[in-house]
């Protein structure tokens, strides 16, 4: 009796693990970008050695790009310098090693994490490793996916494998069903609050349950792609009809009869009844409210309508709140708004647009706020625009870009400045992660739009 | 790789929790295509004014600090992002072991891989480090113990093959590329 993540491990152990040494794992899918694959390229050009599967490898740029249209099409220069030295690196490194680039101007081009399952190259079985915390997210398509630093970038495309010790085994079993305006973004955040930012470190994590199989696959990878801010390298959802239905007929998913053979190979991607795993968790979903994080990590969330927990005697609780300009006890609801940003590899896919678009349309935001809305891809930009969602958005007076990381991470130009509440619907709520001095509040699509129209923090449900 | 036999420094401690990559080394530094020179960059957001000018109070700026080889910091350490540029900023900046009741698993392995050492300790003795800053402590890759200036001493765990790499300063790469005709071995037999 096996679980998924065991099932995907030993199916590509190349040489096994031992006390004194760690399994060689054969990687089936590398991810690069442009800021964590400049030195690994080095690494190879110093040893003269090529990239063994270019075939298996697929680099896009994302991290430090600009998301405004003249700056990505041409009209100006990148304004961050460095960024465009890091933008024509990696345009050298993909010609001169063969590996195929979805570049600058690419219809193709996004988010990493959001590009490959949506060109079908992220599969039910494979194992995903890209030089990105994020990459949890490919898991849930049941694949084991997970970050590497750049000395392992360098492993991987020298031998498509990488040395790993097997990780353990953690179920996260969520039962019931999400209420309506309770988002998958609601469902992790409470995961993380449950188990902690460390609480799955050295584990990969399953998300199981009523409550996973009820789940889109948007809202999946929304999951998944957190498991990161729990301290988990992976989280894993069995694929189902629903991972089927999504994949069947992308560019770069199996077609004719390899789809159905793959699909009975995927089928078995399941953890077998009465596998054990080393630790679990019970959340029931339908208790589950909009979440809010008051904090500096991302476990430090309460629901919507609740007070911030008091604490004594707890220096780093008191740091935290200090930074946030924020005091124990205090409501979230009505908290003052500057910036809004709705996007991320977290929440910038169609779903989480159309979400924002309910909330949007036919509404305003508030004149104090600047909403940010940029989509994970260029594709799904188009298809936001096809859908009306982008006219929706731009009659209420939101600033609609083209694709990127943006401001998850201010390192492309979209930053939230100093001393600003920003709602965000990304990953990290770390002291500047959006800009120096920036404070960040991480939520739902529904809860940012909300936000943003009233100008304070707002519970979505009521302008549902 | 030079080989990491033993650390033998006096400490430096941040006794925060949850310490993660972005305040080791904040995204806006990440725009670099090299390795060298972030030491300039390490917990830039604390070490530094908004003009630019160094905060007085933090400790990386303190007189006392200058040479310490060992950070020694609240639980969950290196948490957040894969960027290695922050086990490269700490060793760059001089430290070569990094001492926590808890650090995250991909900062672990990229700090080993790049020789600086990710200590994992019991409550207690992180207890007494984080309360002694400036002490003198040895750490020895070989017993895989770390002594205080108390005379107590105790083990901490470490991998056995990243020990084997760092005692003889083996770059995983050249072992990783001796199993070659496996790798091929598994390409050639996979029928999926």
């Amino acid at each position: 009796m096996r679980t998924l993540f065991d099932k995907v491990w030993a199916a590509h152990v190349v040489v096994a693990e031992t006390p004194d040494t760690p399994a060689v794992l054969y990687i089936d899918l590398h991810l690069i970008h442009e800021v964590t694959s400049p030195q690994a390229f080095s690494v190879l050009k110093g040893l003269g050695l090529p990239v063994r599967r270019p075939d298996r490898t697929l680099a896009t740029m994302d991290h430090s790009t600009p998301t405004s249209s003249d700056q990505v099409f041409g009209g100006v220069p990148i304004k961050v310098d460095a960024a465009a030295k890091q933008v024509r690196q990696l345009e050298q490194n993909a010609a001169e090693f063969g590996v195929e680039l979805f570049g600058m101007r690419d219809a193709r081009r996004g988010i990493v994490h959001v590009i490959s399952p949506e060109l079908g190259c992220t599969q039910p079985g494979m194992t995903i490793v890209c030089g990105d915390s994020h990459t949890s997210t490919h898991g849930a398509f049941g694949a084991l996916a997970f970050g590497i630093g750049t000395t392992e970038v360098g492993h991987v495309f020298a031998t498509q494998s990488l040395l790993q010790r097997k990780p353990k085994t953690f179920a996260v079993n969520v039962e019931g069903r999400l209420r309506a305006g309770v988002s998958a973004k609601d469902l992790i955040l409470a995961v993380i609050g449950k188990i902690g930012v460390s609480g799955g470190t050295g584990y990969v994590l399953e998300y199981r349950g009523s409550a996973i199989r009820a789940l889109s696959m948007d809202e999946r990878m929304t999951v998944c792609n957190m498991s990161i801010e729990a301290g988990a390298r992976a989280g894993m959802i069995a694929p189902d009809e629903t991972t089927f239905a999504y994949l069947k007929g992308r560019p770069r998913a199996p077609q004719g009869k390899d789809w159905d053979l793959a699909v009975a190979r995927w089928r078995t991607l399941v953890s077998d009844p009465g596998a054990t795993f080393d630790a679990s968790v019970d959340i029931d979903a339908s208790a589950l409210e909009p979440m809010i994080t008051y904090g500096t990590n991302p476990g430090m969330v309460v629901a919507i309508g609740a007070n911030i927990p008091t604490k004594t005697g707890d220096a780093v609780f008191d740091k935290a709140l200090h930074y946030m300009g924020f005091h124990g006890g205090e409501a979230m609801l009505g908290k003052r708004v500057d910036v809004v940003f709705i996007g991320s590899c977290t929440n910038g896919r169609l779903e989480d647009l159309q979400a924002a678009a309910q909330i949007l349309k036919g509404r305003k935001v508030a004149p104090s706020v600047h909403l940010l809305i940029v989509p994970g891809s260029q594709e799904i930009k188009r298809a936001a625009e096809a859908a009306g969602y982008a006219d929706i958005f731009k009659a209420a007076g939101a600033d609609w870009r083209e694709s990127g990381c943006s401001m998850c991470l201010g390192m492309n130009g979209d930053t939230v400045p100093a001393g600003q509440y920003a709602i965000s619907t990304s990953n990290r709520n770390f002291e500047g992660r959006q800009g120096v001095g920036a404070r960040t509040l991480l939520v739902s699509p529904f809860t940012a739009a909300a936000s943003a129209v009233q100008g304070r923090i707002t519970d979505p449900r009521g302008m549902l | 790789m030079e080989p990491v036999i033993r650390v033998h420094s006096k400490t430096v401690v941040i006794s925060s929790s949850n310490i993660d990559t972005d305040q080791i080394i904040p995204a806006r530094f990440l725009t670099t295509t090299t390795k060298e020179g972030l030491g300039r960059q390490l917990f830039a957001d604390w070490r530094y004014h908004a003009d630019g000018s160094p905060n007085p109070h933090f400790v990386l700026n303190r007189p006392e600090s200058h040479g310490a080889q060992i950070l020694v910091a609240g639980r969950n350490f290196g948490c957040g992002s894969s960027r290695e540029h922050a086990p490269w900023a700490l060793l760059d900046f001089g430290f070569r072991a990094v001492i926590s009741t808890e650090i995250a698993d991909i900062f672990t392995g990229n700090s080993l891989k790049n020789g600086l050492l990710p200590i994992v300790v019991d409550a207690a003795t992180s207890a007494w480090l984080l309360e002694h800053p400036g002490a003198d402590v040895d750490i020895d890759l070989e017993s895989k113990r770390l002594t205080l200036p108390t005379g107590v001493s105790v083990s901490f765990p470490l991998d056995a093959f990243a020990r084997h790499c760092l005692l003889n300063g083996i770059d995983e790469l050249g072992y990783l590329r001796s199993k070659t005709a496996d790798i091929e071995r598994y390409e050639a037999a996979r029928t999926w």
